[in-house]
C-alpha cells in the first residue's frame, strides 16, 4: 500500500500519458518505433545510400581526390579482366565453402536433432553456439599455428608417414602452394571452420521439426535407411540447408581478413574493397565493388525465399 | 531387426558428428597450448618447452591494457544503446500487426544479414560525406547498429512467450499502461534483456571487420590482434592475448545461454 502511494505522485504525468495513449494504439506504436527506426533508417540506410552515391562518383586523375560528379566509370572498371577474376574467384570460394559447411554440418545437425537429449544436447548446442559468437580473430589465428610449415598439421602428416600425400596435395595447381598456410586450400579450410556453426544451427532447427512418425512410416513402407534419408529427411532439411547457406555465402563474400592471413596472394572482393578505400584512396571504386556482394545476396535471398528458407531461420 | 533404427544413431553418423565437433573445437586447444610454449620465434610443434612467463610479459604491456580498456568502453556504450533501441522495437513488434511491419523487421536484420564489409564501408562513406572525424563515437555507432538485432531477438522471443492474460490481469486490477509496463512487462523481460545485452557485448568486444573502417587511429583489442597477425611483433604475447580474449567472451555467452534456456532456441541465434 505504502509502496503504491510512494509511486503515485511521481507517476502522475506518466499515468496521464499512458491513459492518453491507451486508446491511440497507432500513436503508441509510433512512439515506440521512432527511436529504433530513426537510428536504423537515418544512420544505417543513410550510410547505404551514401555508399550507393559514392559508387557513381569519379576520381580526379591528377589530384587523386574524389570528384562528386555522376559517372559510370566505376562499373566499367568492374568488368576489367583483373576485377572479373576477383569476382569469379570470390563467388567460387563462397560456393565451395557453402558446400563444405553443408557436408560437415549436416551429420552434426542430424545427430543433434534426432539422437541427443538433456545434458548431451545442451553440450552440443553450446559447442556450436560458443564458436558462433566469439573470438573470430583468435579462431583464424589458431589455424595460422596449425597450418604453418613447422606447425601441427605438417607434424601430424610427417609422424604418420603421410608427408608425401601432403606434398602431393600442395603440388596441385590452383589449390596448392608452398605450405598449407599459403594456399587457397588453407583459405578454404579456415572459411569452412569459421562459418560452420552458421550452417549447423538452421539445419538442426529444420530437422527438429521432422516428425518421428514420418520416418517410421517410411520404414514401414519398406524404405531402407538410405532411402528414408534421401527421400524424406533431406527434402525436409533443405530449407534449413538453404538458410544456413545464406550465412556461409554472404559471410564468405564479404570477408577480407581470412584470405589476407591464410592464403596465397590472390585477391578476394573484400580485400580489393579494403585496399581501394584505404591505401589507394579510391572510395568510389571500392563502393562499386561492394555492390557486387549486395547484388549477389539479393538474388540469393530471392531464390532462398522461394525455397522456404526463411521459415527455417 | 535393424540395430540402427530410431533406437540409436548408426556408427557412421556418430563418428561423423563427433569428428565435426572435434574439427570445431580442437584448434582452440592448441591456442591454449601455444600460450605456454617457450618458443618465441616460430609456431613449431611440439613446443620445445612449457612456461608461464609470457603471461607476465603480457601483463606488463601498456598497449594491451589500452586496447582492452577501449574495447570494454565501446562494448559497454554500444550495448546500452542496443538495449534501449532493441527493447523499444521488440515492444512495438512483438504482438502487433501493421502495414510495413515486415519492412521494419527486415531493417533490423539488415546490418548483420549484409556482409560486415558493406556495413563498414557504408558507414565510412557516410562519415566521409558528412565530414565527421573518426573516433570513439564513430566506432560505437557502427557497433550499436548491428547489436540492436541481438537484443531485439531475445526480447521478442520472451515477449511472445509471455501470456497476454498477464497483461489483461494487470489492467483488470486497475493498473494503467505505464504501471503494466513497469511492474509486469519489464520484470518479465529482465533476464532476456540481460542475455541479449551480454551477447551484444560479446559481439561488439569481438568485432573487427566493421571496426577497421570506422576506427581511425583508435586500437580496440581485435584491431590490436589483427595488427599482430599481419605484422607479428612478439608472438608469445599474441598467444596469451588470444587466450584472454577467448576467456573474456566465453563468460557472457555462457551466462546468456543459461538466462534464456527456457526461451526457444531461436532467441539466442544471430
Amino acid at each position: 500500500m505504502s509502496a503504491a502511494l510512494a509511486v503515485a505522485p511521481s507517476a502522475w504525468p506518466l499515468r496521464r500519458l499512458s491513459s492518453f495513449l491507451y486508446g491511440r494504439r497507432g500513436l503508441y506504436l509510433a512512439l515506440l518505433l521512432a527511436p529504433p527506426l530513426l537510428w536504423l533508417g537515418v544512420v544505417y540506410c543513410g550510410s547505404l545510400l551514401a555508399l550507393l552515391a559514392n559508387s557513381f562518383f569519379g576520381m580526379d586523375e591528377f589530384s587523386g581526390m574524389v570528384k562528386r560528379e555522376f559517372t559510370l566509370r566505376n562499373f566499367a572498371d568492374l568488368a576489367a579482366p583483373a576485377n572479373l577474376d576477383v569476382i569469379v574467384r570470390t563467388v567460387t570460394m563462397a560456393a565451395a565453402v557453402t558446400l563444405g559447411c553443408a557436408l560437415i554440418g549436416f551429420p552434426i545437425a542430424y545427430f543433434m536433432a534426432r539422437y541427443t537429449r538433456g545434458a548431451l544436447r545442451a553440450a552440443f548446442y553450446l559447442g556450436v553456439m560458443l564458436p558462433l559468437w566469439s573470438s573470430y580473430l583468435v579462431r583464424v589465428y589458431a589455424w595460422k599455428l596449425l597450418l604453418a610449415k613447422e606447425g601441427v598439421v605438417n607434424w601430424l602428416f610427417a609422424e604418420t608417414g603421410m608427408g608425401w600425400l601432403l606434398q602431393a596435395i600442395l603440388g596441385l595447381p590452383v589449390v596448392g602452394g608452398p605450405s598449407l598456410s599459403i594456399s587457397s586450400l588453407g583459405t578454404f579450410i579456415v572459411f569452412v571452420y569459421i562459418w560452420l556453426p552458421f550452417m549447423i544451427l538452421p539445419i538442426q532447427a529444420a530437422l527438429e521439426r521432422v516428425p518421428q512418425s514420418l520416418i517410421e512410416a517410411s520404414a514401414d513402407l519398406g524404405a531402407r535407411d538410405t532411402a528414408t534419408l534421401r527421400k524424406v529427411i533431406l527434402p525436409l532439411a533443405l530449407p534449413g540447408i538453404v538458410a544456413g547457406s545464406i550465412f556461409t555465402f554472404s559471410l564468405t563474400l564479404g570477408d577480407y581478413i581470412i584470405p589476407g592471413i591464410i592464403g596465397d596472394s590472390s585477391m578476394y572482393i573484400g580485400q580489393v574493397v579494403f585496399l581501394q578505400q584505404g591505401t589507394a584512396g579510391n572510395v568510389p571504386l571500392a563502393a562499386a565493388f561492394t555492390l557486387v556482394p549486395i547484388t549477389v545476396m539479393v538474388v540469393y535471398l530471392a531464390v532462398a525465399k522461394r525455397m522456404g528458407a526463411f521459415d527455417a531461420l | 531387426m535393424r540395430s540402427d533404427g530410431h533406437a540409436g544413431a548408426s556408427r557412421t553418423l556418430k563418428l561423423a558428428a563427433l569428428a565435426g565437433m572435434a574439427f570445431l573445437h580442437v584448434p582452440m586447444l592448441f591456442i591454449v597450448l601455444y600460450a605456454f610454449s617457450s618458443e618465441d620465434q616460430t609456431y613449431v610443434f611440439p613446443p620445445p618447452g612449457l612456461t608461464t612467463r609470457w603471461f607476465g610479459v603480457a601483463w606488463e604491456r601498456p598497449d594491451v591494457w589500452q586496447a582492452i580498456e577501449l574495447s570494454v568502453q565501446v562494448a559497454a556504450v554500444s550495448t546500452a544503446l542496443a538495449i534501449a533501441l532493441g527493447t523499444l522495437a521488440a515492444l512495438a513488434l512483438a504482438r502487433s500487426r501493421f502495414f510495413g511491419r515486415e519492412a521494419v523487421s527486415l531493417l533490423l536484420v539488415l546490418p548483420i544479414a549484409l556482409p560486415g564489409i558493406v556495413t563498414g564501408i557504408a558507414l565510412r562513406s557516410a562519415y566521409g560525406l558528412g565530414g565527421i572525424p573518426f573516433g570513439f563515437w564513430t566506432i560505437v555507432v557502427g557497433h550499436a547498429t548491428f547489436c540492436v538485432v541481438v537484443v531485439y531477438n531475445n526480447a521478442v522471443a520472451r515477449l511472445r512467450r509471455t501470456s497476454p492474460s498477464l497483461i489483461e490481469a494487470s489492467m483488470d486490477l486497475g493498473a494503467d499502461g505505464w504501471q503494466t509496463l513497469r511492474y509486469v512487462l519489464l520484470p518479465q523481460l529482465g533476464t532476456a534483456l540481460l542475455a541479449g545485452g551480454m551477447l551484444a557485448f560479446a559481439l561488439s568486444f569481438d568485432e573487427v571487420i566493421v571496426t577497421t573502417f570506422t576506427a581511425g587511429q583508435q586500437t580496440t583489442l581485435p584491431i590490436w590482434m589483427l595488427q599482430e597477425l599481419v605484422r607479428p611483433r612478439q608472438r608469445p604475447v599474441t598467444n596469451v592475448v588470444a587466450v584472454i580474449i577467448v576467456a573474456l567472451t566465453f563468460v557472457p555467452i555462457l551466462a546468456a545461454y543459461y538466462l534464456t534456456r527456457a526461451d526457444e532456441q531461436g532467441g539466442a541465434g544471430r
